[in-house]
């Protein structure tokens, strides 16, 4: 892994790189390079497979991590390529053309954290959320609870105890 | 007698085919829900008992809950020795189980369903999730109060609430039906636009035939 990660820096920009396991490792990479990189580890290297396709919000840092991560067939290898991208007016390059189930993704990532994927198939229907017109719900600055108690109508007398303290009082009344 | 000819549709030109064309058939029902009045005391008494006894609910798994549903018919719990027997539409069916948690997408469909079922329905809210949001209380896609949105006769707590308390809970609508008090439809109908503002409230975008919208 740690000479693919080399050939890798040798041709492209990498900003960080980690080996994890011995058959695992990632890269973090500029986002305008992304789409190069993908191409060539699918076309050159190999890895055929995009298994999955996350994003991260990091709020404090005012940054979108995207993890795509990649198998190889041949060796069972997998090599997640890191990219972070700017939270305010989110927008990525779209990689359908390389993998046609990533539009999918793409969708999602759209409704829940608001990145643009620009040509990205049916990118801007909804998928989860059937007219939805909130902000973005996954953003980390989305305050789930206050939305549910202004839209959903919360039934009063829901109550929170401390496990430890609740279970003390019930069991042994005399000592609290 | 049928003097006017017809042209074979090949002949037409583009406005005489639109003109020939059936012009707006209603395909689903515009009327409000009226409430339904009792046929007197002896008559409603005996209907009760006959609804009580062929409880036939709607197989749409609604939420996790569902899973419960399906041991119901299994030779163990057999809920067919009560009368209770699952159908595959709604327009069969008196009773909807409302199976645990259910997002806006879901009760944009439970609305519906329950619409179109035929009188005198009711409705079993199944698991705490129903009842006050259970542990999908503060998440944004998912209601906390059923009877906000469709009345509800029985609630069944617990998540998920075992097959046997999913058969007293029946036995209790039962109990309901008979005393006459399980009138959930004509609450329904008479609190109409009470009912579809809570559903317009959360429902933006109704991509379903103009049912009573």
């Amino acid at each position: 892994m740690q000479r693919l990660i080399e050939e890798i820096s040798q041709r492209y920009p990498v900003t960080d790189s980690k080996v994890s396991r011995p058959d695992q490792s990632w890269i973090t990479v500029p986002k305008e390079k992304l789409v190069d990189i993908l191409t060539w580890l699918k076309s050159q290297k190999e890895f055929t497979h995009l298994a999955f396709f996350t994003v991260v919000d990091y709020l404090e840092q005012g940054k979108f991590q995207l993890t795509y991560m990649l198998h190889n067939y041949k060796t069972h290898k997998d090599l997640g390529v890191r990219v972070l991208i700017d939270r305010e007016n989110a927008t990525m390059e779209s990689i359908h053309h390389l993998w046609e189930h990533a539009h999918t993704f793409q969708r999602e990532w759209r409704e829940m954290f608001g990145i643009d994927f620009p040509g990205s198939p049916r990118v801007h229907e909804p998928m989860i959320l059937e007219g939805w017109d909130g902000p973005p719900p996954y953003r980390r600055d989305f305050d789930t609870k206050k939305y549910s108690e202004e839209t959903y109508f919360p039934r009063p007398g829901r109550e929170t105890h401390d496990p430890r303290e609740h279970m003390k009082k019930k069991l042994y009344p005399e000592e609290s | 007698m049928d003097e006017e000819i017809k042209k074979p549709y090949e002949e037409m030109d583009i406005d005489e085919l639109i003109k020939s064309q059936p012009t707006d058939p209603v395909l689903y029902c515009q009327d409000l829900p009226k409430p339904s009045k009792p046929l007197g005391i002896y008559m409603e008494k005996f209907l009760n008992w006959a609804r009580a006894n062929s409880l036939w609910f709607l197989g749409f798994g609604t939420g996790c809950g569902a899973v419960e549903l399906r041991p119901l018919m299994t030779a163990r719990f057999d809920v067919y020795r009560y009368g209770i027997a699952g159908r595959p539409t709604p327009r069969q069916s008196s009773v909807f189980v409302i199976g645990g948690y259910a997002s806006v997408k879901t009760i944009k469909r439970i609305v519906r369903s329950y619409e179109q079922m035929q009188g005198p329905k009711f409705v079993i809210g199944l698991g705490s999730c129903t009842i006050n949001g259970g542990m999908y209380w503060d998440s944004y896609n998912t209601i906390n109060r059923l009877d906000h949105y469709i009345p509800v006769d029985v609630y069944i707590a617990g998540c998920m609430p075992r097959p046997e308390a999913l058969i007293a809970g029946f036995e209790k609508l039962k109990q309901l039906i008979k005393e006459g008090k399980a009138e959930g439809a004509n609450h329904y109908a008479e609190n109409f636009e009470w009912y579809k503002a809570n559903q317009k409230k959360i429902i933006k975008d109704w991509n379903m035939p103009d049912y009573n919208w």
